[in-house]
């Protein structure tokens, strides 16, 4: 009961760090969903479609996809990096690494602009003649190539925003050592962005 | 429940919620208020237009339906009718309807708390079923004319159409998004806010029934929104997901959308079972009957109506093993609930009934219900189905639960907290009337639906055989008579809160959970001070010692 209480008396000043949290990962759940209906969507198409899938991600540039990996996964590393520093007060250090954790996201977003302008350059889109002249599950690859990319970019983006704000928070005092569960909740949805992609990657790129 | 009186009335001279002057005055002391009292009133403004307007193209439908041929709107017209008159009732009125309007105002307050987790998020969402209401009304104005899809929004139909189906998707997109964040809110709020000594058993029955409908919230609508957002991409661009031609299975399309709205339908009904517990035993006086087993089979429908949604999709060719497991599965739902109605008449037997009209709503749920919840059973079985599915059986079947469920459990809810929400109170006699009219008219309306729809008229037609005549001017007859009934209602509720008696009385009906002694009208902070909570909910001891004197005499 102890914990109830605490979260009563820091009611009036709207504060409670647990619930907080609760109420990040249950959307995260929920993202999680989002993406697992897409998932389901891809295994069944992959079940009934092998040899296509198999086929069509050889179109696929795996050294850019690798790349975009390694440059997420560091990004969910200096992420967290920055929520070490905040704890023990090292401001400038938190919103050094949360301003690298930026960069790297958009070092992702552009080579991901690269990879689709290039797809875009041999007639490969939705709804493209090329690609309409193909099988159903040349079709069906790139049609959810490009959805579930591009659903993870724009998860990408939501993400770039909120460390931006995070940033700006960081400065001006309100995430500081002793309050800083906006930058941690902030660091999860990022820590989901990278999972997605940990497994967007090999069910794209590496089934050839 | 034993909260603690005497602090409580020291508070008397504060101005209630609705009096309350807050950073903003005015019309934005409400649009920007984050209180959840005052989102509760606004979700109960939004809620019960958009429900009149379903109601409206529910007469229309059936008035054209008053004789076979065209009547009074073509075949075309009378297509964007039922789908928008589903997309407006599933989506805008009984999803969010009773967690939304009473979940918001009542579930802090039931526990013991001063708002819910995070108030901001509350009326955040708020504006995102305004924006889904807005569009779903929108489609109806802009050229090509709402969706005629049906509210299943079927592919390949929905992605050929000429009509305004991307409206209608992203309406309800936008509605899932505000659904899963009351969801997420209501789950953080019940772990975190509970007053101290309120354990998980001393909760009240509604409150066990919200926290199961926000974990189905959270965890099913984000399949319905990457299915609908799917539709929408693929009437744009073309990438083939579920098209067809392009190479994509409409089956595929069906499984998704359901493994959302079958537990949807959950989302439904579950709250409405707990306004059921909630008022039952106020009126019979007595301890509700087995309370484990109403808090567990509300978690057990929960889980079990997660697991049975291809039963939507019997005729649409699916394995053998498939159609067996979802059969069986399906019938298995039907323990939970009906143990939740056997613990209701438990409850009804040897208490001292009084029949008020959120009783008279209630024991109508339970009549209602059952004949919902048996047909339902029926449709479960294999063989049936084949001979039922898109019949008007269905249809009948999914009224008798839905509105002759829900809708009634909301009915009951209005008039058990109105005077609670607002400080009046209405005219009762009147109250019952309207309630009878309600439901005669029901029951004229929707049964016979279940028996033409058993003899073969097929659903979501404008027309039919010269057969289905009697049934369908009956059916046309009880919609008049509900429509009689609910405009009587209204016009009863909303004539109180301008002129009814004042009531300031804190318990009204002589119930037994918390929000019963707080101020009528609540004040802004619910409680002075947080009550500490040593006993269980509903005890009603004096009339549970005289029956057991009774017994042993």
């Amino acid at each position: 009961m102890s914990t109830n209480l605490q979260a009563h008396t820091e009611n009036h000043v709207h504060r409670d760090d647990i619930g907080a949290r609760l109420g990040m990962w249950l959307f995260l759940f929920t993202e999680l969903i989002l993406f697992g209906g897409m998932f389901i969507v891809y295994s069944v198409y992959r079940f009934t479609h092998q040899q296509e899938f198999h086929l069509a991600a050889q179109e696929l540039n795996t050294i850019i996809g690798t790349f975009n990996t390694i440059i997420l996964l560091t990004s969910s590393l200096t992420m967290a990096a920055s929520i070490v520093a905040i704890q023990r007060s090292k401001r400038s250090l938190s919103i050094f690494f949360q301003m690298l954790t930026i960069l790297l996201a958009l070092f992702f977003m552009v080579n991901k602009y690269f990879e689709w302008t290039a797809k875009f350059h041999h007639g490969i889109y939705p709804g493209s003649e090329t690609l309409l002249n193909e099988n159903a599950g040349q079709i069906l690859f790139f049609g959810l190539y490009y959805v579930m990319t591009g659903l993870h970019a724009l998860h990408v983006i939501v993400g770039i925003i909120m460390i931006a704000v995070m940033m700006r928070f960081t400065s001006r005092g309100i995430v500081k050592h002793d309050n800083y569960v906006k930058l941690e909740n902030t660091g999860l949805y990022w820590h989901l962005v990278d999972i997605i992609w940990i497994f967007l990657f090999p069910l794209f790129y590496l089934i050839t | 429940m034993a909260g603690d009186a005497a602090v409580i009335e020291t508070n008397g001279h504060e101005p209630s919620y609705l009096d309350y002057k807050g950073k903003h005055s005015g019309i934005l002391g409400w649009l920007l208020s984050t209180d959840h009292k005052r989102i509760g009133i606004l979700y109960l403004v939004g809620i019960l237009t958009f429900f009149m307007t379903g109601a409206a193209l529910g007469f229309l439908m059936r008035l054209e339906l008053i004789s076979p041929g065209e009547t009074i709107v073509s075949a075309q017209t009378y297509n964007k009718f039922f789908t928008l008159h589903g997309v407006i009732m599933v989506f805008l009125f009984i999803i969010p309807g009773i967690p939304a309007i009473f979940g918001n105002f009542f579930l802090p307050i039931l526990i013991g708390a001063k708002d819910v987790a995070f108030p901001r998020l509350n009326l955040f969402s708020w504006y995102l079923y305004l924006t889904g209401g807005i569009l779903a009304l929108l489609s109806i104005v802009m050229p090509g004319g709402p969706a005629d899809t049906g509210w299943t929004f079927y592919i390949p139909y929905s992605v050929r159409t000429d009509t305004n189906v991307i409206f209608s998707l992203f309406a309800a997109f936008i509605l899932g998004f505000s659904s899963i964040l009351t969801g997420l809110n209501f789950v953080t709020t019940v772990h975190r806010l509970k007053a101290p000594g309120m354990g998980w058993f001393k909760m009240p029955l509604s409150v066990w029934s919200f926290y199961a409908t926000a974990w189905v919230q959270v965890l099913a609508t984000p399949i319905i929104g990457i299915t609908l957002l799917l539709v929408g991409i693929e009437r744009v661009l073309h990438v083939g997901i579920f098209d067809p031609a392009l190479g994509g299975d409409p089956v595929l399309y069906q499984h998704l959308f359901w493994i959302y709205s079958h537990p949807a339908v959950y989302i439904m009904i579950l709250p409405a079972m707990g306004i059921v517990s909630e008022i039952i035993p106020v009126f019979a006086h007595r301890t509700i009957f087995g309370y484990k087993f109403i808090a567990f089979s509300s978690i057990a429908i929960a889980l079990f109506g997660s697991l049975v949604w291809a039963h939507h999709m019997f005729t649409a060719g699916m394995s053998d093993t498939g159609q067996f497991i979802f059969s069986l599965l399906t019938m298995l739902v039907a323990i939970p609930s009906a143990i939740k109605v056997f613990n209701w008449i438990a409850t009804l037997y040897k208490g001292s009934i009084e029949l008020a009209t959120p009783m008279l709503y209630i024991l109508a749920f339970i009549f209602l219900f059952s004949i919902g919840g048996l047909t339902g059973v029926m449709s479960g079985v294999l063989a049936i189905d084949m001979q039922v599915h898109d019949t008007s059986f269905i249809v009948g079947h999914f009224h008798y639960v839905m509105f002759g469920g829900t809708g009634f459990a909301f009915f009951a809810a209005l008039h058990y907290w109105m005077p609670k929400m607002f400080g009046r109170m209405y005219n009762r006699k009147f109250a019952k009337v309207a309630f009878w009219f309600i439901f005669t008219g029901f029951n004229f309306l929707y049964f016979p639906m279940l028996v033409m729809g058993w003899l073969g008229m097929p659903r979501r037609y404008y027309d039919y055989l010269p057969q289905f005549h009697p049934y369908h001017l009956i059916s046309t007859i009880g919609s008049w008579i509900v429509i009689t009934g609910l405009i009587l209602m209204f016009y009863n509720l909303f004539k109180s809160l301008k002129s009814g008696p004042v009531v300031t009385e804190k318990n009204i009906w002589g119930g037994e959970t918390l929000e019963w002694q707080i101020d009528t009208p609540p004040t802004h902070e619910n409680f002075s001070e947080i009550p500490v909570i040593t006993e269980r909910p509903y005890m009603y001891k004096d009339n549970e010692l005289t029956l057991k004197k009774e017994e042993t005499v």
